[in-house]
């Protein structure tokens, strides 16, 4: 395991040089270019907005500008999430050149996926920071959470990208299964809607690992509270097994990558 | 110790035959038959194919080592192996220090990306840092010998210059241990050379190369060990001259053990020219194929067919035996019909493989074939390429300044040189 760990730092060269081409590339050839990357963002936004707004109207709910810029910091991390395991899911079938040709760690790819997403959600971040300037939604102390709440969901997001991508390489079912979470996910997941919402109901919508991490984004950035701590700490948990569980399936099947996919 | 590059010990590998379950679909039924049918494990066992079988050997640093034997034996499976791309399924391997294969030099390119961005993308990929592509740029360009195009997406590239390319990276990585796989086939011949003398270059610098190929000639000029695979088996291990020669006369007896159902087999192979020697042959020069078929049955209206084909495999020449008028012949069982090809070699340099095949004429019934059974490596100094010799040679020679049609008249005065030269 350490022996595996120090290989793949000695590779991290090739882990920036896979996410920069994987950056370069996914924008080359389209006429608004890098713009795509600010782009989707604001669409993703804009329509999680036009949900809540629509939702608002059908119970007669007066929404506030917290709401607005809840949806708003909830709905990136959820598509930097979305973006990382369905981008893995295809990333070792897509590089069979490089699976089946040359050594080097293998996990470089759904690793170099995550990366790749992490930095989209970067770019977005940029622009949701002048929504939110624009809104004057304000800031505090609860801030300083934002950076722990981003470290637990790149290592969940790494975590379910090993296992889709290695599984993917055996079975292609699987990328169809994968598609269908994430696509339904959203009605289980509370990035257009608000947990607060569900009352004593709640416990169970937060047994979604992804859950109180949104939710933490959206009580530290839109309402200036602290994360429900007792239901992070679950999701912390979930994304350090999901890591580690991943990372040892990754590496047992690794061998058997080159003959297989 | 620390004088060895590598070492393989009692090195298997097996793959399977037949399926391989791609989908769920496939993969259910599959295991739950396995579960209810246990008596079926036998034949899963005959499945099992053992590309290689306990493959045992070391290379001394800077040595180079040749791997030949002919197509399935088991050379690419070493390389991957020995690139760590594929885990043996018993046995040991250790590499000292750097190790980088030339099995596809283009591998990690990737389309859209230009032929500049390709080099660091390869290089990083090959083992190397951004820090040590850097000053190397240039170097890897003027190598490729494609600067116009560094620019532009590899994607719009001939391939070509893809491949060259790719080899230019690939030759600058600086390894402790070098493998290469049959990549000088690309390009044209000045490529070719280039690619030869950075090959020396590499060798001299002292890196530990493991060379495969079907050239005879390039393994004898580079290696000065050589190794022999059979059937995924080490057939021999020596100095390359040996090896070789043990390759080129291969004899058929384990042939013999292999096909017990077939009637007529081809016994032995040998390619010698007129002095008996095998090794390479000149453009235009003669050579003679013996070949021996022994019968286990009674038969008749048999042909024996020779057929050459160059390096990627593409017929190039056929004959047999009845087409030039020496049909008809009949063995009783346990019979021995030998027979020698004369054919002239009017071939450009290059390595040819002849292949035989015994078969019956009337019905076209195939009862053997070794294909290839042996290689021809022929070279010519009249700098020709391709396949066949037209044997040329220049017969005039013209400079003169480029004129448009009005000018035609006055060429004189634009002080044309010319040069004939008559024979």
């Amino acid at each position: 395991m350490q022996e595996e760990l120090l290989e793949l730092y000695k590779y991290r060269g090739l882990l920036f040089m896979i996410t920069n081409r994987d950056i370069k590339i996914r924008y080359k050839q389209s006429i608004m270019g890098f713009m795509w990357a600010v782009l989707m963002p604001i669409l993703i936004v804009m329509s999680g907005i036009v949900v809540r707004y629509v939702y608002a109207l059908a119970v007669h709910e007066h929404l506030q500008t917290a709401d607005i810029a809840s949806v708003a910091v909830k709905s990136l991390p959820w598509a930097f999430l979305v973006s990382s395991i369905r981008f893995a899911c295809l990333s070792l079938i897509n590089n069979r050149e490089l699976v089946t040709k040359i050594y080097f760690p293998k996990e470089i790819f759904p690793v170099a996926a995550v990366m790749t997403s992490l930095f989209d959600l970067m770019v977005a971040s940029g622009a949701l920071l002048v929504f939110l300037v624009v809104t004057q939604i304000g800031a505090g102390q609860y801030l300083l959470w934002v950076p722990v709440l981003l470290l637990i969901m790149v290592v969940l997001a790494a975590g379910v990208s090993m296992i889709v991508s290695a599984a993917s390489l055996f079975f292609r079912d699987v990328k169809f299964i994968v598609e269908v979470f994430l696509t339904f996910g959203i009605f289980f997941t509370p990035v257009f809607y608000e947990v607060s919402m569900f009352g004593n109901k709640a416990k169970w919508l937060l047994l979604n690992p992804v859950s109180p991490i949104l939710d933490g984004f959206s009580a530290s950035i839109a309402r200036h509270q602290s994360p429900n701590l007792p239901w992070l700490a679950y999701s912390a948990i979930c994304a350090v097994v999901s890591l580690l569980v991943g990372y040892a399936f990754f590496k047992h099947l690794e061998p058997a990558f080159a003959e297989s996919i | 110790m620390s004088d060895i590059a590598l070492r393989m010990e009692h090195v298997y590998k097996k793959f399977r035959k037949g399926e391989v379950y791609n989908s769920l679909r496939d993969f259910l039924p599959a295991l739950t038959g396995k579960m209810f049918r246990q008596q079926e494990l036998s034949e899963k066992d005959k499945r099992d194919f053992w590309a290689l079988q306990d493959i045992s050997f070391e290379v001394k640093r800077g040595e180079a080592l040749g791997i030949i034997g002919s197509n399935g034996a088991g050379k690419s499976t070493i390389l991957k192996i020995l690139s760590r791309i594929m885990k043996p399924t018993k046995g040991n391997m250790w590499v000292n220090g750097r190790l980088s294969a030339l099995i596809d030099v283009s591998a990690g390119f990737h389309q859209d990306l230009t032929g500049r961005e390709n080099i660091y993308l390869n290089g990083t990929i090959l083992g190397m840092t951004k820090r040590e592509i850097d000053p190397k740029l240039d170097q890897i360009i003027e190598f490729s010998g494609i600067e116009e195009f560094i620019d532009t997406p590899v994607k719009r590239y001939s391939s070509g210059m893809y491949a060259r390319l790719g080899f230019a990276v690939a030759a600058h990585v600086d390894p402790d241990v070098l493998i290469v796989d049959e990549v000088l086939s690309v390009g044209d011949y000045v490529f070719q050379q280039k690619c030869l003398k950075r090959m020396n270059e590499v060798i001299r610098e002292g890196a530990t190369i493991l060379f495969v190929s079907h050239n005879m000639k390039s393994v004898a000029e580079f290696c000065t060990r050589a190794l022999l695979l059979e059937h995924g088996r080490l057939a021999k291990v020596g100095p390359t001259q040996e090896v070789i020669s043990k390759y080129l006369n291969r004899s058929g007896v384990d042939q013999l053990v292999d096909h017990e159902s077939k009637t007529v087999l081809i016994s032995k192979v040998t390619i010698r020219n007129n002095q008996g020697d095998c090794l390479g042959f000149q453009s235009g020069e003669l050579a003679w194929i013996d070949i021996e078929i022994i019968a286990r049955k009674r038969s008749s209206k048999l042909s024996v067919s020779l057929y050459i084909t160059d390096e990627r495999y593409q017929s190039v020449f056929d004959t047999s035996t009845e087409r030039l008028g020496h049909g008809n012949v009949t063995l009783e069982a346990g019979q021995v019909f030998s027979c020698t090809f004369e054919i002239c070699l009017n071939f450009a340099t290059g390595v040819y493989h002849p292949s035989v095949l015994v078969y019956r004429y009337d019905t076209q019934t195939e009862f053997d074939r070794w294909a290839p059974a042996g290689t021809i490596s022929v070279s010519s100094d009249d700098g020709v390429g391709g396949i066949v010799s037209c044997f040329p040679r220049v017969v005039r020679e013209e400079i003169r300044h480029a004129s448009t049609r009005s000018e035609n008249s006055s060429t004189d005065d634009l002080g044309s040189q010319l040069r004939c030269i008559t024979n």
